[in-house]
């Protein structure tokens, strides 16, 4: 049992290390004196960020994401609030295949939700903006939010509804005291992943995207020139230290999520 | 808020003919009840009997298909939970886990013209009379199971509602504490003087803290009665067999007379029956009940007061209090074992497994079922 | 009335939602369907139906063996996914102790990092005048840089399974988690070794969560663009990468339209025949 148990921890531990090191090539080259990407490494600089902040292109890629990113977050949320609200409050016809249907995005590869999109926006000969990514990401992060809000939702013991309605609130004032509060730990979750995933997503975009390049577009245009690598390490390192951040958030609200959970659980013991 | 009516004065809430039913199963199938201002009811009945959902459509959680739901002599059918004059106490107690005692207590509150102070004030009479004074602002999380209790319990009761329903409050809690529970509720209605209604499973729960007990099966209120009626005279079967514990015998009617009726055991013999403690619809087969505490073991140099047959002692164990019995009839021919307890078990005899003993028992205490 | 009221206030919030898949989801695979069957002549298109693209898409070889290469690639990478994930799953569900959450949140971090940078480290890892290279020929390893590495398909296996492992790991925890450890007291204590034990219990019970991480890793490694483009070189190329090159360079939409059904067809049996036999696992317990 000893023996198995540091067999296996040594194994952990090197998929950890097979995990990490290409991430962390990221800050080691980023930082590095030098435009080629190969060890030794020359020495320490920071000329690599300094040269972030003079590339326009990249500035309004960036904005571009984060508009994106942004509002098809909140649109995902809100669609994804509905689903949940819907499938776990309510007995209705048509409610398995339909609420099945809202949730195909998640097993379709992404390239055959671009070219489908793209088919239909060119049939309809609409032109290519920002907006269509925006409906897009929605489209993608739409099941994503539904998951979440449905684990949302079923932590929310209806009977605290029912309490509050006997306690003589309205429904609308139930909605805000009561069930707002509660399930806010799961809008926030859904907001921070949909943001994630908005914002790192790249076939949906590079279809749709028209002339506004989004970030993902942006960076894989970099690719193409040697000479941008070592820019293009920096901004993967500002990119990473963003979503270190973003997830741990997530990771946050998702323990406070489970602590109303395991609140009902003790409940149950008792 | 409510318009008085004069139809039921004394009845505050009055269910006429409800029907409800999920899934095309009747959970509750026509039930009629009356329940009295100010008493403790107790709506008792094992699990999916319907009493829960009755008492959600007292409470307006579900609209009843069918019948007529007065509360204060007004048909509330159309009435939201949240006008309602009833106020809850849920089975998980339903204590917002966001909000701490305070917030919880004065929630229902929050929607009266009420000032600040006044409404601190009441949130401490609240808690002083379920005897958390001082808990204000304790967080909900930090609260035991008894105490999440107390705070749905202050939490209803500060709304003054006309009625208060509980759905098995006590369910949740171990035993001991079950056991105090059932005292302070008991008292705690006697002092605010609401009316009561209380779901439960559990029989000693329904009969020690209730005025009156409504027993369910299958969607439909068997009796309703005192506690004392309903143990001694069960007007069902069912309920005999729910309440307590009941031997039943299968007896044909011999003769009736103007006050009683005359039945046949092979066993026990000729039993003349009180009409007054047969129930169901007039047949030629009768099922009796004895219940095991008014079966008497004779010793041998007692004289054979009433009815009497002997038996054979199977089974016997020791229950603390009293003694169990287990018995074989010696002429029937199936293999039914009947209990006889013992409680005062010093001054009776004690005889032991594959003993023969005469057991007496008296006429007065039969009840009697008509069989179909 | 219960049910035509709970009718009304489902469907009154499922509306929106609903109506918004049939318009971004099933009228856009509809239309895709359609110009399927058409042609297009440089930049019209022609809406007679024909299965001519179908009959490309099926039987030429290139697009033959795109396919044959892209099913190859992501059955792979799925095997090999999930013959390292589980070993980690089953360490942090039965040894993590109390520190699992941590275990679970170390190893997400790298998949949240962009997917995009990711398998471009690969290339910076494997190129020939990359990482590995220069780290070997610092170290005094090799003469000429190794030229195996980069562009060909082990590059792009190399490169999903690291990026999709993740993934893999989390179905799998769950339902190594679901295990009552008394099942595997009892398993025990009615004789079974350790050896005996995985393959009796363990195994078979955590079945749908292995399930559940191979549709996870199968579906999205098929229709896999940035990798192979990246890191496959010619020989690594997929058919997300021809459908691609078809709907811009070489201005044939239908053709692109009828590689997409078939790949969504292909994906579509795969995903079913794997529901199907894990709803048939299911059933025995």
């Amino acid at each position: 049992m000893k023996k198995s148990n540091k067999i296996f921890k040594s194994i952990v531990i090197s998929f950890l290390i097979f995990l990490y090191a290409p991430a962390l090539l990221l800050p080691i080259f980023s930082f590095n004196n030098s435009k080629v990407i190969a060890f030794p490494l020359s020495g320490f600089s920071t000329i690599w960020f300094e040269e972030l902040l003079y590339e326009n292109t990249l500035h309004n890629a960036l904005f571009n994401s984060l508009v994106i990113a942004i509002s098809s977050t909140i649109l995902a949320t809100i669609l994804g609030t509905l689903v949940a609200r819907a499938s776990t409050r309510y007995i209705f016809y048509g409610k398995k295949i339909s609420i099945t249907f809202i949730l195909v995005p998640l097993i379709l590869p992404e390239i055959i939700l671009g070219v489908c999109l793209l088919t239909v926006l060119i049939q309809l000969g609409l032109d290519l903006n920002l907006w269509s990514v925006v409906l897009g990401h929605t489209l993608l992060i739409t099941p994503f939010s539904t998951l979440i809000m449905v684990s949302a939702f079923n932590n929310l013991d209806i009977s605290l509804e029912e309490a509050s309605l006997d306690l003589g609130m309205s429904s609308l004032q139930t909605f805000w005291i009561i069930i707002l509060p509660m399930v806010s730990p799961g809008l926030i979750s859904s907001l921070l992943i949909g943001f994630v995933i908005s914002l790192d997503e790249f076939i949906i975009a590079f279809f749709l995207t028209g002339v506004e390049p989004t970030l993902p577009v942006y960076i894989w245009s970099q690719f193409r020139f040697p000479a941008k690598l070592p820019s293009t390490m920096a901004l993967g390192t500002v990119l990473l230290i963003v979503s270190l951040i973003l997830v741990s958030l997530f990771e946050y609200f998702r323990r406070r999520m489970e602590l109303y959970n395991n609140y009902g659980v003790e409940l149950d013991q008792k | 808020m409510i318009k008085k009516n004069s139809i039921n004065n004394e009845k505050i809430v009055d269910l006429i003919s409800i029907v409800k039913s999920f899934d095309h199963v009747k959970a509750v199938n026509n039930v009629s009840l009356g329940i009295n201002e100010g008493e403790f009811f107790s709506l008792l009945g094992p699990s999916g009997c319907g009493k829960t959902t009755l008492l959600r459509v007292i409470a307006g959680f579900e609209k009843p298909e069918n019948g007529n739901v007065f509360i204060n002599g007004t048909n509330v059918n159309s009435v939201a939970p949240n006008n309602r004059p009833t106020n809850m106490v849920f089975q998980n107690y339903a204590i917002f886990p966001h909000l701490n005692v305070s917030e919880n207590v004065g929630y229902g509150l929050r929607n009266t013209n009420l000032s600040k102070d006044q409404i601190l004030k009441k949130i401490d009479g609240a808690l002083k009379l379920v005897g958390l004074k001082g808990y204000n602002k304790r967080a909900s999380s930090a609260l035991s199971g008894g105490q999440r209790q107390r705070v749905a319990l202050a939490r209803a009761l500060i709304l003054k509602p006309r009625v208060l329903l509980l759905d098995e409050p006590l369910s949740a809690l171990d035993k001991n504490l079950r056991e105090q529970m059932q005292f302070e509720l008991r008292q705690l209605q006697k002092s605010v003087g609401i009316t009561f209604i209380l779901v439960t499973h559990d029989q000693t729960e329904a009969l020690t803290m209730s005025d009156r007990v409504g027993v369910m099966f299958n969607g439909k209120v068997d009796q309703v009665a005192t506690p004392e009626q309903i143990y001694n005279k069960p007007e069902t079967k069912m309920v005999a067999a729910f309440i307590g514990s009941m031997n039943f015998f299968e007896t044909k009617c011999l003769e009736k007379s103007s006050k009683t009726v005359t039945v046949f055991h092979k066993d026990l013999g000729n039993v003349k029956l009180l009409k007054n403690n047969i129930f169901g619809v007039e047949s030629t087969k009768l099922t009796i009940g004895i219940r095991p505490e008014n079966l008497k073991i004779i010793s041998d140099n007692l004289k054979i007061q009433s009815k009497s047959f002997t038996a054979k002692i199977v089974e016997k164990s020791f229950m603390g209090d009293t003694m169990l019995y287990s018995i074989k009839l010696n002429q029937s021919e199936n293999n039914n074992t009947y209990n006889i307890s013992i409680s005062d078990i010093k001054n009776s005899p004690n005889p032991n497994i594959g003993d023969k003993i005469s057991v007496t028992f008296e006429e007065a205490d039969v009840v009697a079922y008509y069989e179909e | 009335m219960y049910l035509s009221e709970q009718n009304r206030k489902g469907w009154r919030l499922l509306g929106v939602p609903f109506l918004f898949a049939i318009f971004l989801l099933a009228v856009p695979i509809v239309t895709m369907t359609a110009l399927s069957f058409w042609t297009q002549d440089y930049l019209t298109l022609i809406k007679t139906i024909t299965f001519e693209n179908y009959k490309q898409a099926w039987f030429q070889p290139v697009f033959q063996t795109l396919f044959a290469r892209s099913l190859i690639i992501s059955l792979t990478v799925t095997f090999f996914t999930i013959l390292f994930a589980f070993p980690i799953a089953y360490y942090i569900s039965f040894y993590g102790g109390k520190r699992k959450a941590l275990w679970l949140f170390l190893i997400t971090i790298p998949f949240w990092t962009s997917y995009l940078l990711r398998m471009f480290l690969w290339k910076v890892i494997l190129g020939y005048n990359g990482v590995l290279n220069s780290f070997f020929d610092w170290l005094g390893v090799i003469t000429e840089p190794l030229t195996f590495l980069l562009y060909n398909t082990n590059a792009v296996i190399l490169a999903l399974v690291h990026g999709w492992a993740p993934f893999a790991i989390l179905p799998i925890f769950v339902s190594l988690e679901k295990i009552d450890r008394s099942l595997l007291e009892a398993s025990n204590d009615l004789g079974d070794n350790s050896f005996n034990q995985f393959f009796r219990i363990i195994l078979p019970l955590s079945m749908p969560g292995v399930i559940g991480a191979v549709l996870i890793i199968f579906i999205p490694c098929i229709g896999d663009y940035i990798t192979p483009k990246l890191v496959g070189g010619p020989e690594g190329l997929m058919i997300a990468n021809m459908i691609q090159v078809q709907f811009s360079k070489a201005n044939n939409a239908p053709l692109a339209a009828a590689l997409s059904v078939t790949s969504l067809l292909i994906v579509g049996i795969i995903a079913m025949a794997f529901v199907f036999f894990n709803r048939k696992y299911l059933r025995n317990y």
